[in-house]
């Protein structure tokens, strides 16, 4: 940032830079913990510092149109009698109505039935606009258990048990008052402009065998047609992983750091959890020790942005990937058609994430009518199918060059890694080399 | 009345037929007989059924119940009646940790004590306790009445929100934000009829009234710098 300073001799310190000492001085006003939507801003390793090794005279690619590449992917057919088969690898991750706007959620449905994908429901329960637009509909089964009604269960394709989220792993969620509308507190039972907070662990259960015995009676409900994911936020995926196989999930959600949220404390997103990036191969690791690799298909999530994104995700193990920030950003979130009315809430189009304030001038994370309003849900799925299409077509690009006639068909050999921390966390080589850190 | 053994049937095959009432009723007084600590029972039921569990339930048992009425002649494990949204789960003996969790209708009635957690995040459902309850009991309860005819373990009604509370007993300790509150005439008349639906002989008006002081609803800001 050149505004002069330095040459006058002003030197700022790089402990406490401004945005630190903006944050002391805010906490000093108001006396409570920042909080805000969106996922991790610090940098981390990330999919950014991995290159794929096109094919050449020691690998032979396909040609980039006319070979197929497949893109299906089969999620839960482990037990269920109903697994989900998907056109492409791509899902949209869990939001609650509550956190979106009614038009968000369906907007989210269109997209994704459109190109053949799921969406996911959140905290809050299924709503009809939800249901009635998305093909393929996850519902999740969360620790507050806000509108959980066995009828939606049984509506839902399958269930989603919430263990944590990548942003907060942990943390329960977080809804403020100013998005408790008279909608949302009665889907919730909760009194209406309440700042809610959710519970962290689930009610009824505690630990993994009474997790198993749960995800039974789930079954026993669904008659065990419904496949049963459980989402963990990466933490120490290795374990947990583990754990959420044997009691009996048909597959894993596994959410990064940089995975978004609708309100959680700064302090949470920034510094809890692990990257995306050092969370997949361990994950890969535990599932291929008990042997059920690609038979627990493990979903990551986490910073997922585009088809390198989702082709370096799958190289490393994952049967698919799940979007959150990037397909609210494909709706039209932090789109600079409403930089005005970002600037008015001292905020601008491409650093918004005040998802818990209710004022979102793009219509998605907000219950204001005359915001939510502004969004077609029309043509903000469109949007988002648009997005979907583009990233798999990315991917897809990919897997050819590496020669591959499947998404699934990449693998870690793929891979290399530009610096040394992606390489120890990716388990990849450093490029160049055949060195590996810690291996 | 349908009598199914669980020495020679799976739970899974139970609650097939259970779940197939909902679609045609054929059949709508059950008895299940040597469920042995079995989980899962009579859970997901959506009808109007009468089902008598004639021995000792796991967890879970009558989970998610709608309209049936679920009797159980022995204890229960964790989680009974749990996220139940109409119809009445009866217990005639002791219950486990997080008896009625998450419901958010019907009555559930255990005659004997019930341990931990008990109506925990309760979501408008009724609970009527003949014994005591364990700790941490309406820990978040959201809506619904919990009337507790015995004595409460610590930490009673937790960050309640708008749950109310009967205890005839001692209370250990009250949770963040649980206060005690005036035990009016419409208390009292609400009390006696729910302990008539429960069918326990006891005097309303013994009883004391908990609820939430409404201080935790909102985040307090200080706004120092704000003038």
């Amino acid at each position: 940032m050149d505004d002069h300073r330095e040459r006058r001799g002003l030197r700022e310190s790089a402990t406490f830079d401004r945005l630190t000492i903006h944050e002391i001085q805010r906490a000093a006003d108001t006396g409570i913990y920042d909080i805000r939507g969106f996922g991790a801003k610090r940098k981390v390793p990330h999919f950014d510092d991995l290159l794929f090794l096109g094919a050449s005279v020691s690998r032979y690619p396909l040609e980039g149109y006319r070979e197929k590449c497949g893109t299906d992917v089969v999620l839960g057919d482990r037990f269920a009698s109903k697994p989900l088969h998907l056109d492409i690898p791509v899902t949209i991750a869990g939001m609650s109505f509550g956190s979106l706007s009614a038009n968000a959620k369906e907007a989210l449905g269109r997209g994704a039935s459109a190109v053949g994908t799921s969406t996911t429901t959140g905290d809050g329960g299924m709503t009809d606009e939800e249901r009635g637009q998305s093909r393929t509909l996850v519902y999740q089964y969360l620790p507050s258990r806000y509108g959980m009604n066995p009828v939606h269960l049984r509506m839902a394709d399958a269930i989603e048990v919430v263990l944590g989220q990548g942003a907060k792993p942990g943390g329960g969620g977080m809804l403020m008052g100013q998005k408790i509308s008279d909608r949302v507190a009665h889907m919730r039972t909760l009194p209406k402009g309440i700042d809610q907070r959710s519970a962290c662990r689930h009610p009824d259960w505690t630990g993994p065998d009474d997790l198993a015995i749960k995800i039974e009676e789930l079954r026993e409900i669904t008659d065990w047609e419904k496949p049963v994911f459980i989402k963990i936020g990466a933490s120490r995926p290795y374990y947990d992983v583990k754990l959420a196989v044997k009691a009996g999930a048909d597959a894993v959600v596994l959410d990064g750091m940089q995975g978004g949220t609708a309100a959680t404390q700064e302090v949470f997103i920034e510094h809890v959890g692990i990257p995306t990036l050092a969370a997949i191969p361990q994950a890969v690791q535990a599932l291929q020790e008990m042997g059920m690799h690609r038979k627990v298909q493990l979903i990551v999530s986490g910073g997922i942005r585009n088809g390198a994104d989702v082709a370096k995700a799958m190289a490393l193990g994952a049967d698919a990937v799940s979007i959150g920030t990037a397909a609210l950003i494909a709706l039209g979130c932090n789109h600079p058609r409403w930089e005005a009315d970002y600037e008015k809430i001292g905020s601008a189009a491409g650093f918004y994430d005040d998802y818990h304030a209710g004022q979102d001038p793009a219509g998605i994370s907000t219950q204001d009518p005359e915001l939510s309003s502004r969004l077609d849900p029309e043509l903000a799925g469109r949007r988002l199918a648009n997005f979907l299409r583009v990233i798999t077509l990315e991917a897809q690009t990919i897997a050819r060059a590496c020669g591959k006639s499947h998404l699934h068909n990449l693998e870690p050999e793929d891979l290399v890694a530009i610096n040394m921390e992606a390489a120890a966390m990716a388990r990849v080589p450093l490029a160049g080399t055949a060195w590996i850190p810690g291996q | 009345m349908k009598s199914i053994s669980l020495a020679e049937h799976s739970v899974r095959e139970v609650n097939q037929l259970l779940h197939d009432q909902a679609r045609e009723l054929t059949e709508g007084q059950w008895r299940i007989t040597e469920p042995d600590g079995r989980h899962a029972l009579a859970c997901g039921l959506d009808q109007e059924l009468h089902v008598v569990i004639d021995g000792h339930a796991g967890y879970y048992c009558a989970g998610m119940n709608q309209k049936a009425t679920v009797e159980v002649n022995g204890t229960v494990g964790v989680g009974v009646a749990e996220n139940m949204m109409s119809g009445r789960v009866h217990v005639h003996g002791n219950a486990s940790q997080s008896a009625g969790a998450t419901a958010h209708g019907g009555l559930l009635v255990i005659d004997g004590n019930a341990s931990a957690r008990c109506g925990i995040s309760m979501k408008g459902v009724d609970i009527v306790v003949g014994g005591n309850v364990g700790h941490m009991s309406a820990f978040m309860a959201q809506a619904g009445r919990l009337v507790v005819c015995g004595d409460a373990g610590g930490a009673l009604g937790d960050s309640i929100y708008e749950a109310r509370l009967y205890v005839r007993g001692s209370v250990e300790s009250l949770g963040a934000d649980c206060i005690e509150k005036e035990m009016r005439e419409e208390h009292i008349s609400e009390l006696r009829a729910l302990l008539a639906q429960a069918g326990m002989e006891t005097n309303p008006a013994e009883f004391r009234r908990y609820g939430s002081a409404r201080q935790l609803y909102n985040f307090q800001v200080d706004n120092a710098d704000g003038g």
